[in-house]
C-alpha cells in the first residue's frame, strides 16, 4: 500500500516537473507555432489558471457555474485598488484579490448551493449578471463605471510612500523593483499557474478530491454514507472562485486596468468552453483548452478579407470570391461565431474534450499493434464516459 | 397615487415580456425537460423578424424630389410608396402588425427545426450538456444576427395611430397619467397570448394529451400516443410565443443582438421565482417582478437606496429561494 502511494507521489512530482518545464520553455516552443510573444503567452497562463480552478468545481463536483466571471472581475478591481491605495508591488495586490474574491465566493456559493443542477447554473448566472449591473450602476464610485478603473500616478499608495518608492512614468505592477512587463510578466503568471496546477493536482489525489468526485457521481448515496456534501461543495466553489480571482488579478497586473465587461456572461461562458474543450475533470485538459482557444482567437481575429483572399489564392477567382464570402463572417470581429460553432461541435461530438479524443486515438493505435488488454481498457473508458 | 399607478403600468408591459419568455421556458422544461439557454436568442430572432420586415418594406429607390425646383434633387422613396402611393405608405406604417403574421410561420419553422435538428439528441444527456449546447446555439444565433444587422440597436416604429400617448388617468378618475398606446397594447397582447396558451392546453384534446405527458410521459406513451411528436409541436409553440413577444417589443426597445441574453437572464430568474415547470407561476412571477422593478426605479425610492432598481429582481429571487426553494407555485 505504502509503495503504491509513494509511487503515485513520485509520478506526481514527475508530472509537475514536466509541466513546469513545458510552461517555462513556452517562449521557445511558442516561437514554433507563432505564439512566441509575451502578450499571448500571458493570456495562455492567465486563462489556464482560470480554467484549472474552474475545473475543480465543474470537473470534480459536476456543478456547472455560469458566474465565474464575477470573481474574475472582483479580482481585477481588487488588484487595481491595491495598486492605487497600497503599493505597486504585486504581492499585496494578489493577496487582496484572493481575500475579496474568496469572500464573494463564500456569499454567492452559500446562496447558490442551496439548489442543485439547473437551478444552480441559473443562480450563478443571475449573481454574475447582478454583479455586472452593480459594477455599472451602484458601485460606480468603486468601479468607475464604463470608463474602467485605472491606476494614476498621483494615487496615494501608502506602502510605497512609506518605503520611499517613487513611480516613474506610467505606473506598472512590480515585484520588489522588477517591473512585470513583457517576459517578466509572463514568468510571474507562469509561476502562479504552476503553483495553481500543483494545488489542483494535490486536490485531485486527496481524499477531499475523492469526496468531490463522489458528489458528482451520486450525491444522495454520499449523504447515505454519512457525509454532508454541503461543506465540500462550498469549499470547492470558494477554491475555484479564488482561482478566478487570482486570474483576474493577473489580468490587472499585466495591464493595470479593470473594466466591468470582464464580468459579463460571455467571460463565464468562455471558461466553461475552455474546460470542456480540453477535457472536463482532467488535469491538463483545461490548460490545453485555454491555450488553444486563446491561440485560435489570436489567429482568427487577425484575419480579414485580404488574408482570406491570400489563403484561397490557389482557387479560380470566382470560387475564391465565394469562399471568402462564406468564411469572412467567421473571422475578425466574427471570431465569436467560430467560438460558438466550436462550442456546439465539441459538446455534440466530443463531450469528453480533447483529452478523451487523445485517449481514444492512443488506445486505437496500441490495439492495432496488438494486445487485447487495451481493448478492455477502451471499453472501460467508453463505459465511463457514458 | 398617480405615481404609483404609473409605475404599475410601467411594470406591466415589461412584466408582459418577462412572462411571455418565462412561459415558453417553462413550457419547454415541463414537456421536454430541457433548459433552453437559447430561448433569449429566439426572443431576439423574433425582434429581428420585425426589423427585416421593416427594412424589406422600406426598400427604396431614388426619385426626383419635385418640391425642390431650382436644382435637380433626388430623395430615397420606398418602392411601395412609388407604386401604390398612400396605400403603400400605410403598409409601411403597419410593419409591426405585418411582422406578427410573418413571424408565426417563421418562428414555428425555426422552433421545429431546432428541436428536430439539435435538442432531441440531448434528451438522454445531462442537464449540463443541454445547457451548454443551447448556450452555444445562443452565441451562434447572436453572432449571426450581428453579422447581418451589425451591433447597433435598430429602431422600429409602431403604427402612427398608436404612436401617441393615451390619457389613462381619466378612465380611473385621476388626473395627468398619460401612457404610450403601444405599451398598453403590449400588455393586452401578452395577456391575450398567455390566455391563449392556457386555453389551448386546457380546452383542447391536444392540450390535454400534452398536460398528461408533462405529468407522466411513459404512461401516455403506453396508451399508444406519440407524445414526442406533440412535444415537438409544443417546442414550436413556445418558439412562436417568444418570437411574437420579441416582434411586439421592438417599438418599445430598439432591438440589438445583445437583447436576447439580457432578457434571458431575467426570465430565468422569473422562472425560478415562479417555480420551474409551472406555467401559472411563470406568468404571475413575470408580471410581479416587472412591477417590482419599475416600483424600485421610482425616484423617491432610488434616492434612499441608489441603484436598487438594478438588483431588486435578484434580491427577490434570493429571498424566494431561501424561504421557498421550489418557487411560488412550483412542485418539487
Amino acid at each position: 500500500m505504502h509503495t503504491i502511494i509513494a509511487s503515485t507521489r513520485m509520478r506526481d512530482y514527475i508530472t509537475l516537473a514536466l509541466f513546469t518545464l513545458v510552461v517555462l520553455t513556452a517562449p521557445l516552443w511558442g516561437k514554433l507555432i507563432g505564439a512566441g510573444y509575451p502578450d499571448l503567452l500571458k493570456k495562455f497562463a492567465i486563462f489556464g489558471l482560470f480554467a484549472v480552478g474552474y475545473n475543480i468545481l465543474f470537473g470534480l463536483t459536476g456543478y456547472l457555474s455560469f458566474g465565474h466571471a464575477a470573481f474574475l472581475g472582483v479580482g481585477s478591481y481588487a488588484t487595481v485598488w491595491s495598486f492605487k491605495l497600497l503599493s505597486m508591488n504585486v504581492i499585496p495586490a494578489v493577496l487582496f484579490s484572493i481575500v475579496l474574491s474568496g469572500l464573494l465566493a463564500v456569499v454567492i456559493g452559500f446562496l447558490s448551493l442551496r439548489r442543485t443542477g439547473i437551478y444552480f447554473s441559473i443562480l450563478t448566472l443571475a449573481f454574475a449578471q447582478m454583479s455586472y449591473n452593480m459594477a455599472y450602476s451602484v458601485l460606480t464610485p468603486i468601479t468607475n463605471g464604463e470608463t474602467g478603473l485605472r491606476v494614476l500616478r498621483h494615487d496615494p499608495r501608502v506602502l510605497d510612500s512609506l518605503f520611499g518608492v517613487q513611480v516613474e512614468g506610467s505606473p506598472l505592477g512590480g515585484l520588489f523593483g522588477v517591473t512585470l512587463t513583457g517576459y517578466s510578466g509572463f514568468y510571474f503568471c507562469a509561476a502562479l499557474l504552476i503553483l495553481g496546477f500543483w494545488i489542483a493536482l494535490r486536490i485531485f489525489r486527496s481524499p477531499y478530491g475523492l469526496k468531490l468526485l463522489a458528489i458528482k457521481s451520486n450525491q444522495t448515496r454520499m449523504e447515505y454514507t454519512g457525509f454532508n456534501p454541503r461543506p465540500y461543495l462550498l469549499s470547492a466553489f470558494v477554491i475555484s472562485g479564488i482561482y478566478a480571482g487570482v486570474a483576474g488579478s493577473l489580468m490587472a497586473i499585466v495591464d493595470p486596468l479593470a473594466g466591468a465587461e470582464r464580468m459579463q456572461w460571455t467571460a463565464s461562458g468562455e471558461v466553461v468552453l475552455m474546460t470542456i474543450l480540453g477535457g472536463l475533470g482532467t488535469l491538463f485538459g483545461p490548460i490545453l483548452g485555454a491555450a488553444l482557444i486563446k491561440y485560435l482567437e489570436n489567429i482568427f481575429s487577425a484575419f480579414n478579407d485580404q488574408t482570406l483572399f491570400q489563403i484561397f489564392d490557389f482557387l479560380p477567382h470566382w470560387l475564391a470570391r465565394i469562399m471568402v464570402d462564406i468564411t469572412s463572417p467567421f473571422v475578425g470581429d466574427g471570431w465569436h461565431l467560430t467560438l460558438g460553432v466550436l462550442f456546439m461541435a465539441i459538446i455534440i461530438f466530443l463531450p469528453g474534450g480533447l483529452m478523451e479524443g487523445f485517449r481514444h486515438i492512443s488506445v486505437r493505435l496500441s490495439r492495432k499493434s496488438g494486445g487485447d488488454a487495451d481493448m478492455a481498457s477502451l471499453e472501460a473508458a467508453e463505459g465511463e464516459s457514458k | 397615487m398617480e405615481a404609483i399607478l404609473l409605475q404599475i403600468l410601467n411594470g406591466l408591459d415589461k412584466g408582459g415580456a418577462y412572462a411571455l419568455i418565462a412561459l415558453g421556458l417553462s413550457l419547454v422544461f415541463g414537456t421536454l425537460g430541457v433548459v433552453n439557454f437559447a430561448h433569449g436568442a429566439l426572443f431576439m430572432l423574433g425582434a429581428f423578424v420585425a426589423v427585416s420586415v421593416q427594412s424589406l418594406l422600406t426598400l427604396s429607390m431614388r426619385v426626383r424630389d419635385t418640391s425642390i425646383t431650382f436644382f435637380e434633387a433626388y430623395k430615397e422613396t420606398p418602392y411601395l410608396e412609388v407604386w401604390w402611393g398612400d396605400t403603400g405608405r400605410a403598409i409601411i406604417d403597419y410593419a409591426v402588425p405585418i411582422s406578427i403574421v410573418i413571424a408565426i410561420p417563421v418562428m414555428l419553422l425555426i422552433g421545429v427545426a431546432m428541436e428536430r435538428g439539435l435538442v432531441r439528441f440531448f434528451y438522454k444527456r445531462d442537464h449540463a450538456d443541454q445547457i451548454l449546447v443551447t448556450f452555444g446555439l445562443a452565441i451562434v444565433l447572436q453572432e449571426i444576427v450581428k453579422a447581418f444587422f451589425g451591433a447597433n440597436p435598430i429602431p422600429v416604429s409602431a403604427p402612427e395611430v398608436v404612436a401617441t400617448s393615451v390619457d389613462v388617468g381619466t378612465m380611473f378618475g385621476l388626473q395627468g397619467i398619460t401612457y404610450p398606446w403601444w405599451r398598453l397594447i403590449y400588455l393586452g397582447f401578452s395577456l391575450l397570448i398567455i390566455g391563449g396558451v392556457f386555453a389551448f392546453l386546457h380546452y383542447t384534446t391536444f392540450g390535454m394529451v400534452v398536460r398528461a405527458g408533462m405529468h407522466d410521459r411513459e404512461t401516455v406513451g403506453l396508451l399508444g400516443i406519440n407524445i414526442q411528436k406533440r412535444f415537438t409541436i409544443v417546442f414550436g409553440l413556445a418558439t412562436v410565443v417568444v418570437g411574437l413577444a420579441g416582434v411586439m417589443y421592438t417599438p418599445i426597445l430598439s432591438p440589438d443582438c445583445h437583447m436576447g441574453m439580457e432578457f434571458l437572464v431575467l426570465s430565468f430568474v422569473v422562472v425560478v421565482v415562479g417555480g420551474m415547470g409551472s406555467l401559472p407561476g411563470a406568468a404571475a412571477a413575470g408580471f410581479l417582478l416587472g412591477i417590482l422593478q419599475s416600483f424600485f426605479s421610482m425616484n423617491e425610492i432610488k434616492s434612499i437606496l441608489p441603484g436598487i432598481d438594478q438588483i431588486i429582481i435578484y434580491l427577490v429571487a434570493v429571498f424566494i429561494l431561501l424561504v421557498r426553494p421550489r418557487g411560488l407555485m412550483g412542485r418539487d
